[in-house]
């Protein structure tokens, strides 16, 4: 991960000194960020630190109230024209899966094609169908999200960003409000996305799933970047004291 | 502790049957002992001590049909009283030989309405487009009249039933949409906009909805321009639909505010902007949420519509305490409220119904 002195196309988040308050605390600092495409990073630290509020900065689910974000070229302002833009192109899957419950699987998955894209609804259906058979559940299309189970909604909560065909895609928790048994399941479908190419940054604490397929892993505390190094080197060798006192707690199990 | 551990894989027994039948029920419920007993036995006498003479009187010995109060003879119920106004107590002083043109109104809108409401009819888009489009205009131009020969009958002239149905049926049509944007609007982050719908939220919602009859149909006049006059009808409709409107938007609000952020982060990350977003992820799940309350506000402005009466409006209940007050129907006061309860009770119950019927149709989880 390098830092680019201009905006070249290859990078696709950009994050420049991006600072922001909830009120009087300061949650994020000074936070610098380049993640080139095709890169997978990885995202962990203690709870508090930040680290979903950072990406939730990215496709402007958060405000920043100082600094710069630009995400494919495009900075991230209160110009709405903008945050539409760059919503199309960048992902989220959330950790307690937000799928619309009065909507069937196949209409989750169509909803934003049709209405955002304009794409028609036999196109919409036929991509959704393709996206539901690549992440293993095309016979729970006509079904509703209450009646599968967490490892399942969480698929079709993947299946439902990718049918936007967006370029970035970011992962906030996504297996830890999951059973264990269903962690496999969904981490597969990640490492699958991953290996096709897909731009990703994921806040998680499967410190496996990091080790199979993240380029950098990044490590926050405090509002800031505290760490970051490529996988092998993070977790053999973690520079940082907290670095060592979080990898210590977690890999303690 | 000892643990007896199973080698097989035991089956699924079906469960056993408890104790059923209705005299079990009554055997362990009303006469368990000798208090619930004796409190049964009590009770039993006192219902029937008051039930029986009134059906006696209501139904049994009670007279049906008749052209005056001679024919009421026996000592019950005069139901001659309600035979001989029901045209009166249905529409009001709407000229005799007119009247078809309501009956035509009341047979389009239970035709739109069994097609809008039962399962499998096709075209329900259109149907829609028709009851909300094309059916007010055409009501509006068959009770009024004055284009296509029909003769003009002014509003004045409606009452009974058609007139409590005409308001209520427009005071709920227009309040809804408008209750929503009230509703929208005061969880806006714009403070104008918030301003304003707290403001008309708390304004109509403070005043009683007499005060708004009344002010509409003796102030506004005053600020009118001399010679200019707006429908007592309509004056009406406006006031009422605006008071409705104020609590409409607290009963979606509160469904608005049960919806979890998530859906909302959901939409938005999606690329759907805020009108999309609502109208396709948080409104039918928040109106789904609060049908009952909707449904509450609907019954209750149902019966509002009686104070109408204020301003000079004919409705159900006015043409009825009007037509025992006249000198040959002096005295059967009871029969005509009981037949206003009995015609304000089939309607709520109605809605109160469809609404159990809608909740349960729209139900995707357990």
């Amino acid at each position: 991960m390098e830092t680019a002195t201009e905006t070249k196309p290859e990078i696709a988040v950009s994050l420049r000194e991006v600072n922001k308050w909830y009120g009087d605390f300061h949650v994020l600092k000074n936070v610098n960020l380049d993640v080139e495409r095709g890169q997978r990073i990885v995202i962990c630290g203690p709870s508090g630190s930040g680290k979903s509020t950072m990406i939730r900065c990215i496709n402007r689910l958060e405000e920043h109230q100082a600094g710069q974000i630009l995400v494919d070229g495009i900075e991230l302002n209160n110009d709405l024209k903008n945050i539409d833009q760059i919503r199309r192109e960048v992902g989220m899957v959330f950790q307690h899966f937000n799928l619309f419950p009065h909507l069937t699987v196949l209409e989750n998955c169509c909803l934003a094609p049709m209405w955002v894209r304009k794409i028609p609804r036999k196109q919409a259906e036929a991509t959704a169908m393709e996206y539901l058979e690549r992440v293993k559940i095309p016979h729970q299309a006509k079904k509703f999200p209450g009646q599968l189970s967490g490892g399942q909604q969480q698929r079709v909560a993947i299946a439902r960003s990718l049918c936007m065909k967006p370029r970035i895609m970011l992962f906030d928790e996504p297996t830890s409000a999951l059973d264990p048994e269903m962690i496999k399941e969904v981490l597969d479908t990640m490492i699958e996305l991953a290996e096709s190419g897909m731009t990703m940054l994921c806040v998680t604490h499967e410190m496996g799933f990091a080790k199979t397929v993240a380029d950098s892993v990044i490590f926050m505390d405090g509002g800031q970047i505290i760490e970051s190094n490529t996988p092998d080197e993070f977790f053999n060798h973690p520079q940082h004291e907290r670095t060592k006192l979080f990898l210590s707690q977690i890999l303690a199990h | 502790m000892t643990a007896f551990i199973t080698h097989e894989t035991l089956p699924s027994l079906p469960a056993p049957n408890t104790l059923k039948g209705p005299v079990a029920w009554m055997r362990q419920n009303l006469f368990s002992n000798w208090l619930n007993s004796v409190l049964t036995v009590i009770l039993l006498i006192g219902i029937l001590a008051a039930l029986i003479p009134f059906i006696n009187w209501a139904f049994i010995k009670a007279d049906w049909i008749g052209t005056s109060r001679d024919d009421c003879t026996s000592g019950g119920a005069c139901w001659v009283f309600v035979y001989v106004h029901f045209k009166l107590f249905m529409v009001g002083l709407y000229p005799e030989a007119e009247t078809w043109r309501t009956l035509l109104v009341g047979a389009i809108l239970v035709v739109t309405l069994a097609g809008l409401m039962i399962k499998g009819v096709p075209f329900k888009k259109y149907i829609q487009i028709f009851a909300l489009i094309a059916f007010p205009v055409i009501a509006f131009m068959l009770l009024s009249g004055g284009s296509f020969g029909l003769p003009h009958v002014e509003t004045n002239f409606w009452g009974g039933l058609l007139l409590t149905l005409v308001i209520s049926i427009v005071g709920i049509v227009a309040a809804f949409p408008l209750g929503i944007l009230l509703a929208l609007g005061r969880r806006s982050s714009m403070p104008i906009v918030k301003a304003i719908c707290v403001v008309f939220i708390e304004v109509w919602r403070g005043v009683p909805l007499i005060t708004v009859l009344f002010m509409s149909s003796v102030m506004l006049p005053l600020f009118l321009p001399a010679g200019m006059e707006i429908d007592k009808l309509l004056r009406a409709l406006v006031g009422i639909t605006l008071f409705q409107s104020a609590y409409l938007a607290e009963v979606v609000r509160s469904g608005l505010q049960a919806i979890p952020k998530g859906q909302t982060e959901a939409a938005n990350s999606l690329g759907l902007t805020y009108w999309q977003g609502m109208y396709k992820v948080t409104l039918p799940q928040a109106l789904k949420i609060v049908i009952p309350g909707i449904v509450n506000s609907f019954i209750s402005l149902f019966k509002d519509t009686s104070l109408v009466l204020i301003i000079g409006l004919f409705d159900l209940l006015a043409t009825i305490q009007g037509a025992f007050a006249s000198p040959k129907w002096l005295g059967y006061a009871i029969e005509g409220y009981l037949f206003a309860a009995f015609v304000y009770w089939i309607f709520c119950f109605g809605m109160s119904r469809y609404s159990q019927h809608v909740e349960r149709s729209l139900k995707t989880t357990n």
